[in-house]
């Protein structure tokens, strides 16, 4: 009889799966825990690097706060500088030296003590740091708040806003500063001033970036050994499962986590994220698409809506179209858009009209602002005495994005050019790819006239938001206003906190009048929960702290 | 043969070096780059043209490409800039996903496939041919998405038989050695985790397998219906074999050979790419990463991955080959 080569195949994959199987050693700990204290979490985007230092993405961030600790941190639920690791803190007259009286007994994950040492060897690592750590792409948030290094390799970088940091005693720290600035202490909440273990910092060569300028490569540190105070430890990070799990620090000064581990999973696809969460694979997950808010909450499950944090608002480029510099042609546009019907139809619960450029939760907000109701025969009138009753505008939005101020972009666009057109502008559509065509088309060069863009805040100061927004000359706004940028300056340098929120009140109104684009909306994102976890408070940073979830028993 | 495999190997290096320079190309004419997306709302011009000059893209395309292929002969297909972690790390990790799902797919595809293609051309115009013919078309026809869409909410979320997303239970804690998580089951003794990992390539591997198992029906019925008017197979009945060994060995095996071509160019296929069920399902593999890299503008891993693939996909083909001589003796490779 002929071989039969079928046959003779499946009997060497028999026997390869025989010499296979118990052919390695499994190294997996006995862990021996319940279901009821290990909480699956669904996320958007893989975390890019443990290290939050190096970190500007919202899911590094995320995890970070977990492990990490910053000197200030926002009150839990809110936008407030409250105590993290240290207790108090009191500038010096001239608002340049600031200092940190630190709580005593905190140890780090590793069993190093936590003292105004380490605070200082963090901030000189930051401060000092050479070659591709001066990267704007590797230390993004030190370079937005500080501008510089101690030595810049780059002269695109300004002077460093922090100084020197100088330890006191074991529990007193003074940071001194180059001028006085609205981001001290408020920036300092920042995940990526979180203070590490100095012993692991250098155990792991913390600041040795590899590679070469075209392919940065982290340390050990930033991926295997992220060492904090928080209430969690990093256990493991299995890129190939796209899953990092963090368990309980047992010995953390606070509260204790209520779970033993908390798994961040990475499900990319918005509705697989909500099927995931209803058929179990997960215990709850963030960026909730509009849509299935209000069918997760008739499901029973634990629907949370964060205080909005956010602002979107229509640009408008006053160098691409000169018509733009015209006040009054930009007085027209913020009359003809219903923005209340925009809110009402295309927007979340929840969401509010914006009258400023940031949200009534920051303070600084004023209610007292030039407000631009719907009214299109207003619009019509303004144009003619303009002379632009034949307004042609180029109008991008961006076709396949959802941002938290902006779930549905095309949507927003349909309504508010249709709105433009009632009154007799003619609007020319120009749709274009998020990252980068849009990014690029609206905020650099001076093609376009019309645009959606918008901000989330880093933190609770004011400056965050209408200081990236207006205090310099931009490509996306396309205008050169001196006396603006003097005014934001001015508020900037003032020390005083009451004295500071007059000025940002003011700012807004100058701001209002001038009217360089229309602000118009505050979305509240969501975040949720399955039916048996409770004790996660919303967060407008989405600062949520995982240490106080727990299931129902 | 030993000769033939050399040749197909050797041809591959050309091949390889002019795709690299036409991708390398293509890839920077994709408008924007790395810097847009890193870098988001918060852009400046001069934080662009700071990662620019640090990413060295302010240099001649010429001098990239030369760096590129210098780093590529040294078998270094750099880091990712989305990432920061080497090309090959991040294939690592991912490909051994994308195979598991291919495999799976096509199990499904090739096991139903074959067999309905054969029985339908057998009962021509009967039910049985009507409803594959017909079932095949829909296959075809439905977005992956919506297929995967209403397997979740059937087979997860009502019946909870299967998991809706992932490539295994992130509780289960698993070794890693191969990141072929069944293998890795295997080899370790974690049945557990081998089960787990098995039970997750269900559903995307019925969801994958759609396309395929409907070409492999139609191709499987039209090639057993042309064998069957073939003059060998009256010749074989005419001369009293048994309808066993007429169907088994004659007319089978002979129409096979344009379904394992095809199986060949669908292997290729899904390979490179099952972008949608990969992202749909939460599947750590290539295909969903490689959609990422262009959207994020990672110059590294499009280069890197693309090329690797290539390399797989003529490796396949090139399997698919050798095979014809098994199931066609009369075809000899030269």
């Amino acid at each position: 009889m002929r071989a039969s080569r079928p046959k003779a195949a499946v009997a060497a994959i028999a026997v390869a799966a025989l010499a296979v199987a118990g052919c390695a050693e499994s190294d997996r700990e006995d862990s021996g825990g319940s279901n009821n204290d290990t909480l699956v979490f669904g996320v958007a985007h893989d975390p890019k690097v443990l290290d939050p230092s190096f970190a500007s993405d919202g899911e590094s961030l995320r995890v970070a706060r977990q492990i990490f600790e910053t000197l200030v941190r926002p009150e839990e639920g809110g936008t407030k500088v409250s105590p993290g690791l240290a207790e108090s803190w009191t500038p010096d007259e001239a608002g340049t030296t600031w200092t940190f009286k630190l709580r005593s007994g905190v140890k780090f994950h590793d069993g190093t003590d936590f003292n105004a040492e380490a605070v200082c060897v963090n901030f000189n690592r930051w401060y000092n740091a050479t070659g591709l750590m001066q990267s704007p792409d590797v230390t993004a948030y030190w370079q937005d708040v500080m501008g510089g290094f101690a030595q810049n390799e780059d002269e695109g970088l300004s002077e460093s806003l922090f100084k020197s940091c100088a330890a006191k005693d074991a529990t007193t720290v003074d940071l001194t500063f180059t001028r006085a600035s609205s981001k001290v202490p408020a920036a300092l909440m920042l995940p990526s001033f979180s203070i590490h273990s100095p012993t692991a910092l250098e155990k792991y060569d913390a600041d040795n970036i590899g590679g070469t300028a075209t392919d940065v490569k982290y340390p050990e540190y930033a991926t295997k050994h992220p060492t904090g105070t928080g209430p969690f430890k990093f256990k493991n990070w299995d890129i190939a499962n796209k899953s990092l799990t963090i368990e309980r620090n047992d010995d953390y000064w606070g509260d204790k986590a209520k779970l033993k581990t908390l798994i961040f999973r990475t499900i990319s696809e918005e509705n697989a994220r909500k099927q995931a969460l209803s058929s179990g694979d997960v215990d709850g997950y963030d960026l909730v698409g509009p849509a299935d808010v209000e069918p997760l909450k008739s499901e029973g499950f634990n629907v949370l809506t964060r205080p909005a944090f956010n602002i979107l608002y229509l640009g408008m480029n006053q160098e691409g179209n000169p018509k733009l510099a015209d006040l009054k042609v930009r007085q027209a546009i913020a009359h003809a858009i219903n923005r209340q019907a925009l809110v009402d139809s295309k927007l979340p619960p929840k969401a509010k009209v914006a009258t400023n450029f940031f949200p009534d939760t920051v303070e600084g907000w004023n209610g007292d602002v030039t407000t631009y109701d719907y009214d299109v025969d207003k619009a019509k009138q303004l144009l003619a005495e303009a002379g632009a009753a034949d307004l042609t505008l180029r109008f991008h939005y961006p076709t396949d994005v959802t941002r938290p101020y902006m779930p549905n972009p095309k949507d927003l666009f349909e309504l508010v050019s249709a709105d433009l057109e009632a009154a007799g502008i003619t609007v020319e559509p120009i749709p274009l790819k998020w990252s980068p065509d849009y990014l690029n088309a609206t905020t650099s060069g001076s093609e376009h006239d019309l645009h959606f863009l918008g901000w989330t805040g880093d933190y609770g100061d004011a400056y965050n938001f209408i200081g990236t927004f207006f205090d310099r000359q931009k490509d996306e706004w396309g205008f050169d206003n001196p006396a603006l940028f003097a005014q934001f300056q001015d508020a900037d340098s003032t020390p005083d906190m009451a004295e500071r929120v007059e000025k940002y009140k003011a700012l807004n109104k100058t701001i209002m009048d001038f009217l360089p684009g229309v602000p118009v909306s505050h979305s509240p994102p969501t975040i949720v929960f399955g039916k048996d976890v409770t004790g996660v408070k919303a967060s407008p940073l989405t600062d949520e702290r995982f240490a106080s979830a727990e299931f129902k028993s | 043969m030993f000769r033939f495999i050399v040749r197909r190997l050797l041809q591959l290096i050309p091949t390889l070096f002019g795709l690299s320079l036409l991708l390398f190309i293509w890839v920077r004419r994709l408008p924007g780059g790395p810097e847009d997306a890193i870098l988001g709302e918060r852009a400046t011009p001069e934080m662009r043209a700071a990662i620019r000059r640090s990413m060295g893209l302010d240099e001649p395309i010429l001098v990239q490409y030369g760096r590129f292929v210098q780093r590529l002969l040294r078998l270094d297909l750099g880091t990712s800039s989305s990432t920061k972690r080497p090309v090959v790390e991040e294939f690592l990790e991912r490909f051994p996903g994308t195979v598991e799902l291919t495999i799976t797919a096509l199990v499904i595809a090739i096991g139903v496939g074959i067999p309905l293609g054969y029985l339908a051309a057998r009962r021509r115009g009967q039910l049985l041919d009507h409803l594959s013919v017909g079932g095949s078309l829909v296959g075809i026809c439905v977005p992956i998405f919506f297929l995967a869409y209403v397997l979740k909410a059937i087979f997860s979320e009502n019946l909870g038989w299967f998991p809706s997303s992932g490539r295994q239970d992130p509780t289960i804690e698993a070794t890693r050695i191969t990141n072929f998580f069944v293998l890795d089951g295997l080899m370790t003794r974690e049945w557990d985790a081998a089960m787990d990992a098995l039970w997750h390539l269900v559903l995307p591997g019925l969801a994958l397998a759609s396309i395929p198992l409907a070409i492999i029906v139609r191709i499987t019925r039209a090639s057993v219906l042309e064998v069957l008017n073939e003059d060998f197979v009256r010749t074989a009945e005419a001369k009293g074999l048994t309808e066993r060994t007429v169907r088994g060995r004659h007319v089978l095996r002979n129409s096979l050979l344009p379904v394992v071509t095809s199986i060949g160019l669908l292997t290729g296929g899904l390979l490179s790419g099952a972008v949608l069920t990969e992202t749909v399902f939460a599947f750590t593999g290539i295909g969903a990463f490689i959609y990422e890299a262009i959207g994020q503008r990672d110059y590294p891993v499009l280069l890197g991955f693309i090329m690797i693939i290539s390399v797989v996909y003529v490796l396949v083909n090139l399997l698919v080959d050798l095979s014809y001589s098994l199931i066609d003796p009369r075809v000899r490779v030269r």
